[in-house]
């Protein structure tokens, strides 16, 4: 297969597909055995599920690892007032790039999770959110829904088990912070993306005031799998407190970028050296951000120890997030991406948190102010504190994603920072 | 009580209702967190994050806000931990909010002043250029200065959640949100918007009426009560150089809660008309009219009284006058002899509710005191323009007082059929041309007394400027001259001067002024009308 790159150290479960066009087209993937977990799930009934998913351990994929089955066990078991779940398909994390490819190669495994996931958590409605930017994506994913409904997988009376689930694909409007879960459902209602005090939490107050569990693409797409073959089958790979396979969207300078599907635990090294084929030209490895741009970057030396599943990336001072593995060489100007990355959170807060709003942009404009060599080795301390006084004072944790990259490149690359800001220094007094 | 909470806040411990939030509970033991997007009239979006306080046991620092006590719970509002949030957050403040304060109308009043002063980083260290929004004109009466807009959303929700017309909005995010109108019509056409300029926390939201006018620490704040209508919301009156340069809604949750409207808080320019009647002027024999002492025009008032004994009276009065100067005026009727008084009063069409505050209105009556007349025993006459109804007194060959009624829609041959025409008021008025006597009074602003709204609250007000020349109080003017008449000692404050209504009217009976403090009291549900 050529997609684009493939490897036989992966664990191919949710990526099988990926690159074949077929499997778009209900009837191949109802041939290679679709839709059998769903009248499964609808025949054994929703607590059966969530048992299940709470056996095989799958955390959550969308960077938080909360394990789904629980997760869906807050659900109240009254139905009373509608329950939604919500598939959180905004993925917008600066390195992320997996959502896209599931939706795209493989529509209804999607589908399928997301009505599993209904069915579980007793909700007869699912609101698929797609990025704004995702064109092709959500077309895809609409005709496969349309070619679902039509062949009675979705909609009213699902297979002849007298369940009714609908399933609405929503397109965002392009704002990261959508993808936060509640400034998601805030979008979703027609309401400006910012995110909500919890608690109420969803399980209780959620989109439209109603109950919902929000999840990942990632997290529904592994859900018939895990259904069809058990929670058991999903914990051959992976470790104990980290079960399963997990895509990890490798970028940056290596030879081989491009979406992975390992076993959690696999050796990051590893993941680099032999998975990804090397570093480019040969150069030698100066830094990796392991789970999208909000997590704290580590040093060629941490890399060596680090094992991607979410306690490894915590033993490092990292963490996994949705293992989005930002790759840098020697070549790499630490303070240029974490200045880019710092005006991507400036340009994507919402505004509401004050520490936030003004830490953000005030952060970016050090930032630039040392890349253009008029800084002084203050700025550092007063990066370093007012990057901590964005950490656990918001709303939502936007603000807590610019002080990682920030302090953990400051602290392990400060010699990098010290040379711009004497080379400036020189500069001036010339 | 049931459903009541006790927790521990800086080393109290209190006990209050259930639901109650951190910020409200510390406030029973004087503690105020500092706080922006909270206004305990509208929701809260817990944004501003300058009231976080430290929970024990909570992972991060909470938002006092909308963080409900629990059982047991030790908080610290005080501590190294919630101080040093407060800091962090107004440092970040000041990246954007520029330091204008010479020049801003929210200075010395303004919260991000107070809580830097208190609390904030001594210098501070953003060197970066701040962003630049400009100045936009929101229309009405409200100006909008970008720059030093903190975020609060508190001028969006007010539209949105208490006034119910949704005018103004967030557009944009991140540190490039701002304030702004849908349309280019703004604020233009609501009728509560300057309550959007009060709950601003800084300079952001300014009146156009009171720009560069006044320094706010040049101003004294006297407790009052709006004229504008017969609501009666409690105010201050902000007062310099003897002149009245705003009014401000005063929190009354019986009566306007945190609010008042456009109209009352706009309509306070007649207060400082000058023009005023500065002496007692008498009608000699010639015709022409000279200027006495208080001793001998009232005096003489008397005796010119006396020799008219078995005339019978009619009396004019306004329910623009408090409640002691009706008081006085009826008193003084009866000592005359008796008689009748009546007053006119303008009635608007429509009433204009506050939509989040629905017991907040400008009411169709537009006096601040027809409750008060009508319980004195006085009755309504005229249209609701406050014209006409007056042909009797006209008329009338006997005594003629009129007290406060501007008397605009007559001319000078009102009074020309009176024995005995006196006039009280504070400005000369075409149809008191052939009064006998002219008295001068003080307006609301210039003395004490009590106005009582149309629920029947009696609520005091305090004087806030100087009279000019020999004005005084009506209670004190006609009360003189009752006790006159009847022997007995004479009210020497308004106080007093209740005290007598109180005794004599039901409607008052039982109630004193220390009683009624700044928030008021019902007057009793047996009342007394008579002739009404």
């Amino acid at each position: 297969m050529a997609y684009p790159y493939v490897s036989d150290r992966e664990v191919r479960v949710v990526s099988k597909h990926f690159g074949d066009p077929l499997q778009r087209r209900i009837d191949t993937y109802v041939e290679r055995g679709g839709y059998k977990a769903l009248a499964k799930a609808l025949e054994v009934g929703p607590e059966d599920v969530v048992d299940i998913v709470k056996s095989s351990g799958l955390r959550g994929r969308g960077g938080a690892g909360f394990p789904t089955g629980v997760k869906w066990s807050f659900m109240p078991k009254d139905t009373n007032r509608p329950h939604y779940l919500l598939c959180n398909a905004d993925e917008s994390e600066p390195g992320t790039f997996k959502d896209r490819e599931l939706i795209r190669w493989d529509p209804h495994q999607l589908i399928e999770g997301c009505l599993i996931g209904a069915h579980a958590i007793r909700a007869q409605h699912v609101y698929i959110y797609c990025r704004g930017e995702f064109f092709e994506t959500t077309q895809v994913l609409a005709r496969a829904l349309e070619d679902a409904y039509a062949k009675g997988y979705v909609g009213e009376n699902i297979l002849g088990s007298g369940h009714t689930i609908d399933v609405t694909v929503h397109a965002g409007a392009g704002a990261y912070i959508c993808g936060e879960e509640t400034g998601l459902m805030n979008s979703l209602e027609g309401r400006r993306g910012l995110p909500r005090i919890k608690p109420p939490f969803p399980a209780a107050v959620g989109a439209f005031g109603m109950p919902s569990t929000i999840n990942n693409v990632e997290t529904l797409c592994a859900i018939p799998h895990i259904v069809t073959h058990g929670g058991e089958w999903y914990r051959q790979w992976g470790t104990e407190k980290s079960p399963g396979t997990k895509l990890f969207c490798v970028s940056g300078h290596v030879n081989k970028p491009g979406n992975y599907e390992l076993a959690l635990g696999f050796p990051l090294s590893e993941l680099i050296e032999d998975v990804c084929g090397g570093v480019r030209n040969g150069n030698a490895l100066k830094a990796v951000i392991p789970g999208g741009s909000s997590v704290p970057i580590i040093n060629a030396e941490e890399v060596s120890r680090c094992s991607l599943d979410y306690e490894g990336c915590v033993a490092v001072g990292t963490m996994l997030g949705c293992a989005s593995v930002i790759v840098m060489d020697e070549t790499a100007d630490i303070v240029k991406q974490v200045r880019r990355m710092a005006d991507f959170y400036a340009h994507e807060s919402c505004g509401q948190c004050t520490p936030c709003r003004e830490g953000t942009t005030w952060t970016a404009k050090i930032l630039r102010r040392i890349e253009d060599g008029r800084g002084t080795e203050e700025d550092l301390d007063t990066l370093m504190q007012t990057t901590q006084n964005m950490v656990g004072t918001t709303i939502c944790v936007l603000s807590d994603s610019v002080a990682a990259p920030v302090q953990s490149s400051i602290v392990k690359f400060r010699d990098e920072y010290l040379a711009l800001i004497r080379r400036g220094e020189r500069v001036g007094a010339a | 009580m049931a459903d009541m909470v006790t927790l521990t806040i800086d080393g109290h411990e209190v006990s209050v209702p259930k639901g109650t939030t951190i910020l409200e509970a510390a406030k029973t033991i004087g503690q105020e967190v500092p706080h922006y997007c909270y206004h305990p009239g509208m929701s809260s979006p817990a944004m501003c994050r300058l009231c976080l306080v430290q929970v024990e046991g909570a992972p991060k620092p909470m938002p006092g806000c909308v963080t409900t006590v629990m059982e047991g719970q030790v908080v610290h509002t005080e501590s190294e931990q919630a101080k040093a949030n407060r800091q962090g957050v107004l440092e970040f403040y000041l990246v954007n909010h520029p330091l204008d304060c010479p020049i801003c109308d929210m200075a010395g009043e303004c919260d991000l002043q107070d809580y830097v002063h208190e609390e904030g980083r001594q210098h501070g260290r953003s060197v970066e250029p701040k962003r630049i929004f400009g100045r936009d004109d929101f229309g009405g009466d409200v100006l909008f200065y970008g720059d030093r807009c903190v975020m609060c959303t508190r001028c969006v929700r007010f539209m949105s959640e208490v006034e119910q017309d949704q005018r103004l909005t967030v557009v944009e995010r991140g540190s490039r949100s701002v304030i702004d109108t849908f349309f280019e019509e703004g604020l233009e056409g609501t009728h509560w918007h300057g309550n959007i300029v009060d709950i601003c926390p800084v300079g952001a939201l300014v009146s156009k009426d009171f720009l560069h006018k006044a320094r706010a620490w040049d101003l004294e704040h006297t407790p009052s009560v709006c004229t504008s209508c017969s609501q009666g919301c409690n105010i201050d009156l902000h007062t310099r150089d003897n002149l009245v340069q705003r009014l401000k809604p005063r929190e009354n949750l019986d009566v306007n809660g945190w609010w008042m409207c456009d109209h009352g808080r706009h309509n306070y320019e007649w207060i400082n008309q000058g023009d005023r009647i500065e002496a007692p002027l008498v009608r000699d024999e010639a015709g022409g009219t000279k200027a006495l002492g208080w001793k001998d025009a009232l005096g003489s008032l008397l005796e010119r009284a006396g020799s008219l004994s078995g005339a019978s009276v009619k009396a004019v009065a306004s329910p623009f006058a408090s409640n002691e100067d009706l008081g006085a005026l009826a008193a003084l009727v009866t000592a005359l002899g008796g008689g009748e008084t009546v007053f006119r009063s303008a009635r608007a069409q429509e009433e204009v509710v506050l939509k989040g505050f629905p017991t907040l209105a400008r009411r169709k009556d537009l006096a601040p005191n027809t409750h008060g007349a009508t319980s004195i025993g006085m009755s309504r006459v005229g249209g609701d323009e406050a014209t006409g109804g007056l042909d009797q007194v006209a008329a009338h060959d006997g005594i003629v007082i009129v007290l406060g009624d501007a008397l605009s829609d007559l001319d000078a041959s009102f009074g020309e059929k009176a024995s005995l025409f006196v006039y009280v008021g504070t400005h000369t008025v075409a149809a008191a041309a052939t009064a006998d006597y002219v008295l001068p009074v003080t307006t609301f602003a210039e003395q004490e007394g009590s106005f009582t709204n149309l629920d029947g609250r009696v609520q005091r007000f305090w004087p806030a400027l100087q009279a000019p020349g020999m004005a005084r109080p009506a209670w004190l003017i006609l009360g003189a001259m009752v006790a006159e008449l009847a022997g007995s000692e004479p009210a020497r404050s308004a106080a007093d001067s209740f005290a007598l209504l109180s005794s004599k009217v039901t409607a008052f009976g039982g109630m004193s002024y220390d009683d009624l403090g700044t928030r008021g009291a019902v007057v009793n549900a047996t009342v007394s009308l008579s002739g009404d």
